[in-house]
């Protein structure tokens, strides 16, 4: 008899015992590859719908990836569209939510997996932080929009260069003419650290539980202090893996719109933050990136959310949205073959 | 000629010295210039601060949660000093049993959750419809059928399918799915489909959601021991039967968990059923139609230019504070579930 399953049962010869005839078995069989090929099927169906997804964003942006594309500003005309704006936007905002997140996310992993003694108030964090990591992204944005918006209001009106501070009770210190905006990169990067904050330290954590225990105790019985094991063997060793967690942390925030929306950052730009528009005036005007974080700005998924939205009865703003997508996923795509190159190169160098 | 491996060790030898020298000014001044009870009492010190520092930042995510629920609570509920919260002008029957949600500063304002309510769970039903079969199919096969080649290649497909952000979804549902798909279908059904329909949302969130349950199904699915398959086989059974009968139940905790907690991601997704599913609160259970769920309408609410403290503004803190309580329930339900009926092979 001939039996078709495949894997570990290959050839399997006395089935007839828990089965009835031969017609029966074979029954079976066949509905076991049925089920088999139902699997493959949906399996390798997310696989066609990737490719379909892909081909149609190329499809739609048909041609109008171009270089004017990447270095112009938004425009009402269709042609002229760019997303300049974005890309800079995005590009601050990602790196200061990573400035914000990566401090304070290892930080808590480390006090959370090294230091931490089982005490309730623990308890309660580690309860706290997996709920923390399942409430909607766009909750975040609310608690941007009422707690930190209004910090930025307040600074906004202390520099508007009428309000004078006194120093000491000795002189008083005119304050300067700041630009500040309420919809700023700072508070759009600190509600977006909010987001990404739990799985920053759930990533953290379980790399530095993957740390054997013998490389601490070692460190610990050759006299190192507590922090000093933390800082010297703990955290290079856990490295490669913080840094995989982190990247694709940041990969989401990279993606991310609703909380920008919440917070009420710019839908249609024609300035970048700080002015700066292009990586040869970083060098030519450093400091303007002091003006960066309290300057406007918007980021490429709310500009792509704005284009999709576009009523437009010749469909020439769908163009614009495919070619900002392309965009889009072309930066998570480096992004997140970094992380690709991070793991590759810590799955070869483990060494215990 | 460096190999590659002595390549990597460098990259790692130098990260680790780059951390040593941020480390070894104290350690130079101490060894050098302090005797020893000094010494030591300068490193206490040092450990307490950072101890200090480590536990404020773990603390944060505390306060995290509890700013989060003060600010839904002052907004929605009760509100301290001069302001007045939503449920302070709003009866909370009226927010509960209305069919009608109209949310102006005007007369004539409506205050009813239910067209919300209905637009997101018809989103999330219809995104579990498409990502139960498919990731619990996807999770089946990749623990039980597929070559470990295969698999290599199957999980990164699924991982980019879940790093694909949700504002392109909306734009495939909406410039794809929509004309592309559901339009020639139902076509031929002589329905008509307009062109923001909550079908399309759902689709796609499903497709987002997809790779939640395939992971987090994949992970239970292996957890369970290879006696029990072992045995099953031995008994005669077929793949089928292992699958299906023996190993789907044995995990069927950590498979209920993951359903549940990719319905709750359905509910809070906000980007791609804010494009595919339209902008208008209607009261209907036609998916070909368009609806407006809780966090499409929050996300509208906060693009208006309407003062602050206006009702309309507030509204958008009771569907917050509705959104928040709702994902949370389900998500401590999963948690639950999980743990309760978990079950355990020695």
């Amino acid at each position: 008899m001939s039996v078709v399953s495949g894997g570990v049962t290959d050839g399997v010869v006395s089935v007839s015992f828990t089965a009835g005839s031969d017609s029966q078995i074979r029954q079976r069989l066949r509905l076991s590859r049925y089920f088999m090929w139902l699997c493959r099927l949906v399996t390798y169906a997310s696989l066609g719908v990737l490719a379909v997804l892909l081909l149609s964003i190329m499809w739609n942006s048909a041609g109008r990836l171009s270089w004017s594309f990447l270095s112009s500003h938004y425009s009402m005309h269709p042609d002229r569209c760019g997303i300049l704006a974005g890309l800079w936007g995005t590009f601050w905002l990602v790196l200061l939510t990573a400035g914000f997140s990566i401090p304070i996310g290892v930080g808590s992993a480390v006090y959370l997996e090294e230091m931490a003694k089982d005490t309730w108030l623990m308890r309660v964090i580690r309860v706290n932080l997996s709920n923390l990591a399942g409430v909607p992204s766009i909750v975040y944005g609310i608690l941007g929009l009422t707690a930190f918006r209004p910090l930025m209001i307040q600074l906004q009106s202390l520099f508007d260069g009428r309000h004078a501070v006194n120093v000491l009770g000795m002189f008083r210190l005119r304050l300067l003419k700041l630009d500040i905006y309420d919809g700023s990169v700072l508070i759009g990067a600190m509600t977006m650290s909010l987001v990404i904050l739990p799985t920053v330290i759930i990533a953290s954590q379980e790399a530095l539980r993957a740390v054997p225990a013998s490389i601490r105790v070692a460190s610990l019985a050759l006299g190192a202090t507590r922090w000093q094991t933390i800082w010297r063997q703990v955290l290079p060793a856990s490295l490669p893996g913080i840094a995989t967690g982190v990247i694709l942390s940041i990969s989401r925030a990279i993606g991310e719109a609703a909380p920008l929306m919440m917070i009420g950052v710019l839908t249609v730009a024609s300035m970048c933050p700080g002015g700066l528009e292009s990586p040869g005036q970083l060098l030519s005007e450093p400091g303007r990136v002091l003006a960066v974080p309290f300057d406007q700005f918007t980021a490429m998924p709310v500009e792509i959310y704005d284009w999709s939205k576009q009523p437009d009865p010749e469909d020439r703003f769908t163009a614009v949205a495919a070619a900002g997508i392309l965009v889009l996923l072309a930066v998570l795509l480096t992004v997140n073959a970094a992380a690709m190159i991070v793991r590759y190169r810590a799955g070869r160098q483990l060494r215990w | 000629m460096y190999s590659g491996l002595e390549v990597d060790q460098q990259w790692s030898a130098s990260c680790q010295l780059l951390l040593v020298r941020l480390g070894f000014g104290l350690s130079f001044v101490e060894s050098v210039l302090m005797p020893t009870w000094a010494s030591q009492r300068i490193h206490r010190r040092h450990e307490t601060l950072i101890r200090w520092v480590l536990f404020v930042c773990a603390a944060l995510s505390v306060l995290t949660t509890a700013a989060i629920i003060y600010v839904l609570l002052s907004n929605a509920v009760y509100a301290p000093g001069e302001k007045t919260a939503f449920f302070e002008r709003v009866s909370l029957w009226q927010f509960l049993t209305s069919g009608r949600w109209k949310p102006t500063d005007g007369a004539g304002a409506h205050f009813g959750i239910w067209p919300l309510l209905t637009g997101t769970l018809q989103v999330a039903l219809i995104a579990s419809l498409v990502s139960i079969p498919a990731g619990l199919g996807a999770a089946v096969y990749m623990s039980e059928y597929a070559q470990p080649r295969e698999r290599e290649f199957l999980k990164p497909v699924l991982e980019i399918l879940a790093g694909i952000p949700s504002v392109v979804y909306g734009f495939f549902a909406l410039k794809f799915i929509t004309p592309w798909v559901l339009k020639p279908l139902f076509g031929l059904l002589g329905l008509e489909i307009s062109i923001f329909n909550s079908l399309s949302a759902g689709i796609v969130v499903g497709i987002m959601v997809t790779p939640l349950i395939a992971s987090l199904s994949e992970d239970v699915i292996r957890a369970v021991p290879r006696s029990l398959r072992e045995a099953a086989y031995a008994l005669g059974s077929t793949r089928f039967d292992v699958s299906a009968r023996v190993v789907v139940p044995a995990a069927l905790s950590g498979i209920l968990a993951s359903f549940l907690l990719a319905f709750s991601r359905a509910v809070g997704e906000t980007m791609a059923v804010a494009i595919a599913a339209g902008g208008n609160p209607l009261l209907t259970l036609n998916p070909l139609r368009g609806s407006q769920t809780m966090t499409g309408f929050m996300v509208h609410a906060s693009a208006g230019d309407s003062a602050a403290d206006s009702i309309s503004r507030m509204s958008m803190y009771a569907v917050g504070i509705t959104l928040f309580v709702m994902t949370l329930t389900i998500n401590l339900l999963s948690g639950w579930i999980m743990r309760r009926y978990r079950e355990v092979y020695q």
